[in-house]
């Protein structure tokens, strides 16, 4: 009996252990880019372009081009991605063409990443010549959303009791009236929770943009949909391995990394607080 | 809800930024000609507000494919271009027109407490080629070579392989690293490295050493006697026109030159 | 009678679905049409089995041996680091801690599976690196070992997370029926939780090494970069996506290197459709409960 007691406190010993293994690591890891990242933070650095050869100033063009990217592929991603999966829970037909589309979003949403890049490119910036531009990324990026969005706001819609549905229907209502006003609002919080992680994920991509939109250094805004721009995750990457000065960009980088990591991590909290609060009113 | 939030503030951020329309001029290619690309950049912006310079690296091969495929208004090389590419552009209706905008030495490091100060074309080749592997068979400390090189869309790889290499394939275990500095400061914190980049990227952190009992310098790279001294380009698709031909012009310029040498390269004249 | 509104709305749902078809499909599509033609230069045996990645030579060599292991050491390493750290801080996470400790944990791991790559890469090349370099001894500290470590950090968040949710979702009964038998707490954890656990956790596995395997900037950043088969972990490889990232820029469209990236993304696609089919295979049956 002691024997088994020994084992028992040894592998809870040994849970704990990993979790603090764990927990260390990525403590190390936040610690250091605070760290190195805070002192060069401040007001200037966030509305101000680079200078001197990106030695100094600010990021402000890589935060408007993030900003963009992400807005527009979002909004190139959402309406196509929820009414797809509002297709595909309501009115799919015939079952093989459902199936056909369920096998393709599953394995769109485990490519990696650097090939909707290698597509964007070959389709984007140079078969449709639309260039390295803001429109050639966000499409890019809205791709690499799209199956996510979909897979999501399949499962928040069957999250919704059938009985709300069937009520609905029972009582008279369309289809389309019962998706719009009774299992798309009971199904909201949780599609939105879905959409805004998805925002976080796209702002922090930096593989699908590398050759489709970002470019390493601009100084105004972009003003159309044609324009490269700069974007936080490419900086990063950009002034690590392509930096110039690596004495002042180093620091900078970690700066960038800072801004992007408060701006995931914001959004990301956005999300997981609205999911809590609406389960909470939730009354099923 | 948030999709209607989201376009609106799409919306009036695209108005406020089209209030502000400028001349844009895209730019791609050599790293090495990054440096006095965003320097010149910078100088011509400030005194042409009304023209946007928007620059990339990504290694010379990439930016003479964007010209190539019509993506790009400049590509930066620092390297000329293969005939074979000037074919390919020409079958796609492109016209590639060089312009020199700088001079340059390809500086081989070390790091500086390798005591080796001195290698012929030859025994840079055999090292490259991993035929020398270690570099007590130089005369130097017996330390195993680690070999630095760039990756393929490298211009200064193409010019260090034609004039060192000539073909021969560099060693396996060559680490191909992204862009000049990248290299100086792999080969700044290895004692065993060895590695080439442009002389403007060339700090205390790291020894150059001679080709051939010649320093790279901007005497021994205007008269020649430094065997890989070579001519950075910017390449524009027919004759420059334009906002594109004044920052080429801007460049070439007396002022543009003094950016050149300032950022560590050789002027023209 | 279906009134003009159902017809609208319907036939907006099925044009975005037909979207959604069209570019998914375009890609799988594109990814072929781009790849396939590398084969009529060289066998797809000697581009998978070859060690000969030399695109810009005269003449191009396209084998991509040392690429595709490089992609499944880097892999593995990172599975091998995470699995023990990820399944320990699960177990500790579900059955262990307290409730209170539990709500916290939850929103902190899902936070973290939202860090952008690119970060960890920074931290990769800007911090570890150079300081494993200095443990070590080593000429350079972007290899295989540095690169697995940054890797297997990162996939931590998914598996554990994923574990997590299958661990805690395994009936009480199961585990009061266990304790009443007179069991340990560590008994029943591994006796009796994990085996009713087993297909999560073995879904959170592969999804985990779907993301490893797939990761293109911590391994751009960090792995180093040379096209060999490492002879020992300190040494650099370069898998497929850096590989691709690395080139893609410089490639024209439609000449034989072009295609060779193309040919890699089809490795990347088949590798994954085939981690996603094992996947669902092991998830599908949990759900027919």
């Amino acid at each position: 009996m002691n024997r088994r007691k020994g084992k028992n406190t040894f592998w809870i010993m040994m849970m704990i252990l990993m979790l603090i293994i764990t927990a260390g690591f990525l403590v190390v890891f936040i610690v250091r880019i605070i760290s190195l990242g805070a002192p060069v933070l401040s007001w200037k650095f966030i509305v101000e372009p680079p200078r001197e050869a990106m030695t100094e100033g600010g990021i402000f063009p890589a935060l408007m081009g993030t900003f963009l990217l992400t807005a527009l592929a979002m909004i190139f991603a959402l309406p196509s991605g929820i009414f797809t999966a509002i297709w595909l829970t309501h009115y799919g037909k015939p079952q093989w063409l459902v199936n056909i589309l369920h096998i393709i979003i599953n394995t769109m949403a485990g490519i990696p990443s650097i090939i909707f890049g290698l597509f964007g490119m070959a389709i984007f910036v140079n078969l449709l010549g639309f260039k390295v531009s803001l429109l050639s990324g966000s499409l890019t990026l809205a791709i690499l959303a799209l199956p996510v969005i979909i897979n999501n706001t399949e499962q928040a819609i069957h999250s919704v009791p059938a009985d709300f549905s069937e009520a609905s229907l029972a009582l008279g209502a369309t289809t389309r009236q019962t998706i719009s006003k009774v299992v798309f609002p009971a199904a909201l919080p949780n599609i939105l929770t879905g959409a805004i992680i998805s925002v976080g994920r796209v702002a922090g991509e930096t593989a699908p943009i590398m050759f489709t939109a970002a470019t390493f250094y601009s100084r105004s805004l972009p003003h159309s949909l044609q324009d490269e721009v700069m974007a936080l995750p490419y900086h990063i990457y950009a002034l690590m391995t392509e930096g110039t000065h690596p004495e002042s960009q180093v620091p900078i980088a970690y700066g960038t990394a800072l801004v992007l990591l408060i701006l995931v991590i914001l959004i990301d909290a956005t999300a997981i607080i609205i999911r809590s609060y609406m389960r909470k009113k939730r009354q099923w | 809800m948030n999709r209607k939030i989201l376009l609106l503030t799409l919306i009036l951020s695209l108005t406020t930024l089209i209030a502000f329309a400028k001349t844009t001029i895209t730019c791609s290619g050599s790293t090495t000609v990054l440096p006095i690309a965003q320097a010149t950049a910078e100088a011509f912006m400030d005194g042409h507000p009304d023209i946007n310079i928007s620059i990339r690296g990504g290694g010379s091969g990439v930016g003479i494919a964007a010209l190539i495929n019509g993506t790009i208004d400049i590509a930066c090389s620092s390297r000329p271009m293969k005939s074979k590419e000037i074919t390919q552009a020409k079958s796609k209706g492109i016209e590639p027109i060089p312009y020199a905008i700088a001079l340059d030495g390809i500086a081989v490091v070390v790091h500086p407490s390798n005591s080796i100060s001195n290698l012929t074309i030859k025994q840079l080749k055999d090292i490259y080629t991993g035929k020398i592997k270690n570099w007590n068979e130089l005369g130097g400390p017996n330390l195993p070579i680690v070999v630095i090189s760039r990756d393929v869309s490298s211009g200064t790889f193409e010019v260090f392989n034609e004039r060192v290499m000539a073909g021969a394939k560099v060693s396996s275990s060559a680490q191909l690293l992204a862009s000049n500095n990248a290299v100086t400061t792999t080969v700044s914190t290895t004692p065993g490295a060895i590695g080439y980049a442009g002389l403007g990227f060339v700090s205390s952190k790291v020894k150059s050493v001679a080709i051939e009992k010649i320093i790279p310098s901007e005497q021994t790279v205007k008269d020649g006697t430094y065997k890989l001294a070579r001519k950075l380009y910017m390449y524009t698709n027919g004759k420059a026109k334009g906002a594109v031909s004044q920052y080429i012009a801007f460049i070439q310029s007396p002022q543009g030159q003094k950016i050149v040498e300032k950022q560590g390269f050789i002027s023209l004249n | 009678m279906k009134g003009i509104k159902e017809k609208t709305f319907q036939a907006i749902a099925y044009i975005a679905s037909l979207l959604t078809a069209v570019c998914l499909i375009a890609i799988i599509y594109g990814i072929f049409y781009d790849g396939l033609p590398l084969f009529k230069f060289i066998s797809w045996k000697d581009f998978l089995f070859t060690n000969n990645w030399y695109p810009v030579y005269s003449p191009p060599g396209f084998g991509a041996w040392a690429l595709i292991m490089g992609s499944f050491y880097v892999t593995l390493g990172a599975l091998i680091i995470a699995l023990p750290l990820s399944l320990g801080s699960a177990i500790f996470i579900s059955e262990i801690a307290s409730p209170g400790l539990r709500e916290i944990a939850k929103p902190v791991i899902e936070l973290l599976a939202g860090i952008p790559s690119v970060v960890y890469g920074l931290f990769g090349i800007a911090f570890l690196a150079p300081l494993i370099r200095q443990w070590f001894s080593l000429d350079t500290g972007l290899n295989l070992f540095t690169s697995s470590l940054i890797l297997g950090i990162m996939v931590i968040p998914i598996i554990c997370s994923i574990s997590e949710d299958a661990m805690s979702s395994v009936p009480h009964s199961i585990r009061e029926a266990s304790l009443a038998l007179g069991a340990t707490k560590s008994e029943t954890i591994f006796k009796a939780v994990i085996p009713a656990a087993k297909k999560g956790i073995i879904g959170s596995i592969l999804l985990g090494f779907g993301r490893a395997i797939g990761e293109t900037m911590v391994v751009l950043m960090v792995a180093g970069g040379a096209a060999q088969i490492p002879k020992s972990i300190f040494e650099p490889v370069r898998p497929m996506t850096s590989t691709i990232a690395a080139e893609m820029g410089e490639t024209i469209m439609g000449d034989l290197h072009y295609n060779a990236l193309f040919a890699l993304a089809i490795v990347l696609l088949i590798i994954t459709f085939f981690s996603n089919l094992i996947t669902e295979i092991v998830f599908r049956p949990k759900r027919q409960k």
